[in-house]
């Protein structure tokens, strides 16, 4: 097996997933197979090969500081679930 | 005498020319691609919601749901952005709004647009013009079979690892997925932005081109953008000569490429020779075996970074819990379909200690390899010629409950996504009745040679876009020879469909 059960528990917790016992059960399952096939990049030996993030040669790209408007907070907040004044409204934090 | 679109033939050009010409108006134009979605799309189902009225001085567009549109509901194909109604545009909606174009609607997409079937829509899967019990590719199947069906002239797509020219490819239609950094993604639900592009999907490479100048260009907005360093010419030339066409040599022991997509994919290149292309042998030796396996890894990696986002907070639906932490994952988790929870899921163990190294670092080795063996490879080619999708289009339900052989699907169109480099899809034949699409390669930048291979080869395939099962209601007054010299207004007393 390439991940376990409680594995794939810890993940969920880091991802902020609140899985059901079906979908961890299915998850683990399917995890393993696509790490299996995903992890032949194993089987290369790159050490001296840099690693990529991004496929163009990009470096720094400078704008011009220059103020602008942002958006009318009626706008930020139109899809907001709970609006509390000018703030996003949340559930207590413990 | 009212004059009678026919909306599965009708090219954009063709169309910017009827408004030019005041022969039909923006209104009229946009009513009758409506009558179209009202005739067809209950079967279909490329739409996820459709604008009734005509706000432009030119022609229709459909914009794949991941494209933020001020006003119009936006969902990605997702529970989660149910209701999230966007209040700016996204630069490439704006952009199509500034050249006049008149939104006739949103098209589904696979959600997050992750899957190559949009079965993967919380919405329901869309359905191939050409055989409805089969699926249209994905992610942006939606904009493909809406373009095939008639539905739109041309609509925008946007291509993680082929979900612009798959679809296109099972479609029978052109997509282009262009250089990264050539089309901005502000405004862009994103999936993995090392990856993620959009483009345009059409019924000619001409269109696509035309498309094409429209999007691209830097946009202040997206720091990845560059200007293009040169213009988008529209191809006129119906030679090849000189071209030099690589295909690679690992295509021909590929046993998942199907023999009527291989038949197909042989004849566009002896056509090609005969219009004066050189075809010669390439190698791209990592990219057939490794390419899936590193996208795999990278773009759940960015992905599962990407989502983070949907948390409850600023926007979209929320599952009302105790306590925050609660709240959170109870709304990720009631919100998120199985495909992004699976790649969320793979994404976030990629990158976790102890796996980074292994699973993510290693992928990105593998990516430098294939940005490696691609630049080699057009070192002495112009393009690179391969078959789009090993398969045609298949039947709906037959890959969705294994996510690998789903994943598979996309096994030609991945590596050059990953080295950042453009590819146009065009069809080059028939396989049992279904379209094949031929995928054609180019350097970074390399759009103009592409646009001007891929329309050679299209006048020369002679390819006939309008789905088998509708011809005959298309062209009412009997045969045009190979689909060609029909007249696209089709001055009828009635509309036909």
């Amino acid at each position: 097996m390439a991940i376990s059960r409680d594995e794939v528990l810890h993940v969920a917790r880091l991802a902020r997933l609140a899985l059901t016992d079906d979908e961890l059960e299915r998850l683990t399952d399917e995890l393993d197979k696509i790490l299996e096939a995903v992890g032949i990049v194993a089987e290369l030996d790159l050490a001296d090969v840099p690693p990529t993030s991004h496929p163009l040669d990009l470096v720094n790209v400078w704008d011009e500081d220059e103020p602008r408007d942002s958006l009318p907070l009626d706008d930020v907040f139109a899809n907001a679930p709970a609006r509390d004044g000018d703030l996003f409204r949340v559930p207590p934090t413990a | 005498m009212a004059l009678a679109l026919d909306t599965l033939r009708l090219t954009a050009e063709e169309a910017i020319d009827l408004v030019e010409q005041k022969e039909v108006s923006p209104a009229e134009l946009h009513a009758a691609y409506r009558d179209a979605i009202a005739a067809r799309d209950d079967e279909l189902h490329t739409y996820l919601r459709s604008v009734e009225i005509a706000e432009g001085a030119s022609i229709p567009i459909a914009l794949k749901d991941v494209i933020s549109t001020k006003g119009i509901e936006t969902t990605a194909g997702s529970k989660i952005l149910s209701g999230y109604v966007p209040v700016f545009d996204a630069t490439v909606a704006a952009r199509c709004k500034a050249a006049g174009l008149t939104l006739l609607g949103k098209t589904n997409t696979d959600e997050f647009a992750m899957g190559s079937s949009t079965e993967n829509s919380a919405w329901g899967p869309s359905r191939n013009p050409w055989d409805p019990s089969r699926v249209p590719g994905g992610s942006g199947g939606g904009t493909a079979a809406a373009v095939s069906a008639g539905l739109a002239p041309w609509g925008l797509g946007s291509d993680t690892g082929g979900s612009i020219k798959q679809p296109s490819a099972l479609c029978g239609n052109v997509g282009l997925r262009p250089t990264y950094g050539t089309v901005s993604r502000y405004g862009v639900v994103a999936f993995a932005s090392s990856l993620d592009q959009i483009g345009p999907v059409a019924k000619t490479v001409r269109d696509v081109a035309l498309l094409y100048s429209i999007i691209a260009g830097r946009d202040p907005q997206d720091s990845t953008t560059v200007e293009l360093p040169e213009r988008v010419r529209l191809p006129d030339s119906e030679r090849l000569d000189g071209l030099r066409v690589g295909v690679p040599r690992q295509i021909a022991s590929l046993g998942a490429i199907e023999p009527g997509v291989r038949t197909a994919f042989e004849r566009a290149l002896e056509l090609a020779s005969e219009l004066g292309a050189e075809i010669g042998e390439c190698d791209l030796p990592t990219s057939y075996r490794y390419g899936m396996p590193c996208y795999y890894l990278i773009a759940p990696a960015e992905a599962s970074s990407n989502l983070a986002r949907y948390d409850g907070v600023r926007y979209g639906p929320r599952t009302e819990a105790a306590t925050y932490d609660e709240m959170v994952e109870r709304t990720r988790d009631e919100g998120f379909g199985a495909e992004p929870k699976r790649r969320i899921m793979l994404g976030t163990y990629a990158l976790s200690a102890g796996y980074y190294d292994a699973y993510y670092g290693q992928a990105q080795r593998v990516r430098t390899l294939l940005i490696r063996e691609h630049r080699e490879a057009l070192s002495k080619f112009d393009v690179i010629a391969t078959p789009t999708s090993p398969t045609v289009a298949f039947p709906i339900g037959d890959k969705a409950a294994d996510p690998l052989a789903m994943y598979a699907c996309d096994l030609l169109t991945i590596p050059s996504c990953l080295a950042g480099l453009p590819g146009l899809s065009i069809p080059c034949g028939l396989s049992d009745d279904l379209p094949v699409g031929l995928q054609l390669l180019g350097p970074q930048f390399g759009e103009n040679a592409l646009f001007r291979a891929g329309h050679a080869l299209e006048k020369a395939i002679g390819f006939d876009t309008v789905p088998l099962r509708w011809r005959e209601r298309s062209d009412p007054w009997g045969q045009t020879p190979g689909g060609e010299g029909s007249d696209p207004t089709g001055l009828t007393p009635e509309d036909t469909p």
